[in-house]
């Protein structure tokens, strides 16, 4: 047997999941689909103590439309994601990102929510969450919060998530109208980690100058990247592909690649500098189709 | 030390099967050392290489990222089933002898077992979305091009 010996627990419900956790902290984890966790426990990278299986608590799945925002549950798998026809009209960045994620046998398991809490910068929802300006409600058995996108990744495979609190839900805003939206990414196999992904968001006025911008990469630091400050300067302007160029720039100047043996850390910024620009510009032309 | 073993039942190919397991016991490997199911194989143990793919609850999953308890209360179903009961080929398996689909036949099991159940949601597959679909398993042999033949066949001949 290949992971180290641990305690199971099927929870039944949700306050029972939170009450378990509560009680053994840092020595327990929740499992949902497991994709990211098992491998690493059968490498015995991670070996908990205890695992809380919550595959059982219906109420952490599913996607429901609110009031000027879509709430997705925890534990809806990226298969389900990916055949929501309202969550692909609504956020085309989400149904550009998903194919990107793995393979189909890891989309029928894998969960928002799981991926979001195991928070790995090579992954693409991460990014994603913070271009579209998601919010994550957070439950413990005594309290329950709200975090922004921007403070829940605070860094290498580490986000702001306490010892005894599960992500129980994903809330993103709807995008304004007139935005176009794009995302990219380059691996060296499909599937495989991105070398580099970036998600783009433009959104244009009457008079066809940029009034918003996102720009998040993923794949190029021990965290997402958000680089919306860097895009920021197209701002005022009517987009144009010198401004991209300068903004590729200020990218590939900002962040901090690793490198790896599939591709050291220049070729990764030269591609995080490429992607920006054509993110920026495929987002710009989607303005008028609304996507 | 104490294991942690728990109680599970669930129905592989039809028949229920009831075990006492030990919670870290992976899905694949219950199958194959519990169930004597050896049919699915396993590679590389870490989710990349496609080849202990199984169906749980109809669905393609990978059965080394999972814990046999896991699949308690759930059906699954594996290579040993996919002929008929008669033993007459699914017409996958069919097409893949007659297209030289395999060479040493490692990952078959896994790619017949993923194909079987994207042919199910798509009877009419192109080229490019078998591809897609194979993309999570991993042959070593073909070259893949005799498996995308067999499977585009394999669809004509389930289109009747």
């Amino acid at each position: 047997m290949k992971p180290s010996a641990f305690k199971y627990i099927a929870a039944r419900s949700l306050a029972q999941a939170l009450a378990l956790k509560s009680e053994h902290g840092d020595e327990a984890k929740f499992i949902a689909g497991g994709q990211s966790l098992i491998p690493t426990m059968n490498f015995r990278l991670s070996r908990p103590a205890i695992l809380i299986d919550i595959n059982a608590i219906e109420e952490l799945a599913g996607i429901c439309p609110a009031a000027a925002t879509m709430r997705i549950g925890a534990l809806t798998r990226y298969r389900a994601l990916q055949r929501d026809p309202v969550l692909a009209r609504l956020f085309p960045l989400i149904g550009e990102a998903l194919p990107h994620i793995a393979h189909p046998q890891i989309r029928n398991r894998g969960t928002i929510g799981g991926n979001l809490a195991h928070a790995d910068p090579a992954s693409e929802l991460p990014a994603i969450a913070l271009a579209l300006g998601a919010r994550f409600r957070v439950q413990s058995s005594s309290r329950e919060r709200w975090i922004a996108a921007k403070d829940f990744f605070v860094g290498g495979l580490t986000t702001d998530l306490g010892p005894d609190e599960m992500l129980v839900e994903i809330e993103l805003p709807l995008p304004q109208p007139r935005t176009g939206s794009c995302f990219l990414e380059i691996a060296r196999r499909k599937g495989d980690f991105a070398i580099a992904g970036v998600a783009a968001m433009v959104t244009l006025d009457a008079r066809d100058q940029c009034s918003d911008v996102r720009l998040t990469l993923c794949g190029v630091g021990e965290a997402p990247v958000d680089a919306s400050a860097e895009a920021a300067a197209l701002i005022g302007q009517v987009p144009s592909e010198a401004a991209f160029r300068d903004i590729a720039a200020s990218v590939q100047a900002m962040i901090d690649p690793g490198g790896s043996v599939h591709a050291g850390a220049d070729y990764q910024r030269h591609v995080a500098g490429v992607l920006t620009e054509r993110a920026l510009r495929t987002a710009t032309e989607r303005v008028p189709y609304g996507h | 030390m104490d294991t942690d073993d728990h109680d599970i039942s669930l129905q592989v190919n039809g028949t229920t099967y009831r075990r006492r397991v030990e919670s870290r016991l992976l899905l694949s490997d219950f199958l194959r050392h519990e169930l004597g199911l050896a049919g699915t194989h396993v590679g590389c143990e870490h989710g990349v290489c496609g080849a202990c793919t199984i169906l749980f609850d109809g669905e393609p999953v990978r059965a080394c990222l999972m814990f046999a308890v896991q699949a308690n209360q759930h059906r699954i179903s594996t290579i040993e089933g996919l002929a008929a009961k008669d033993g007459q080929y699914h017409p996958l398996q069919q097409a893949m002898h007659d297209y030289h689909g395999l060479q040493c036949g490692y990952c078959t099991p896994g790619i017949l077992m993923t194909m079987s159940a994207f042919l199910d949601e798509n009877p009419s597959p192109n080229e490019d979305e078998v591809r897609e679909a194979l993309s999570g398993n991993l042959c070593r042999c073909t070259g893949y091009q005799n498996i995308v033949d067999a499977v585009l066949a394999a669809a004509k001949t389930m289109r009747g």
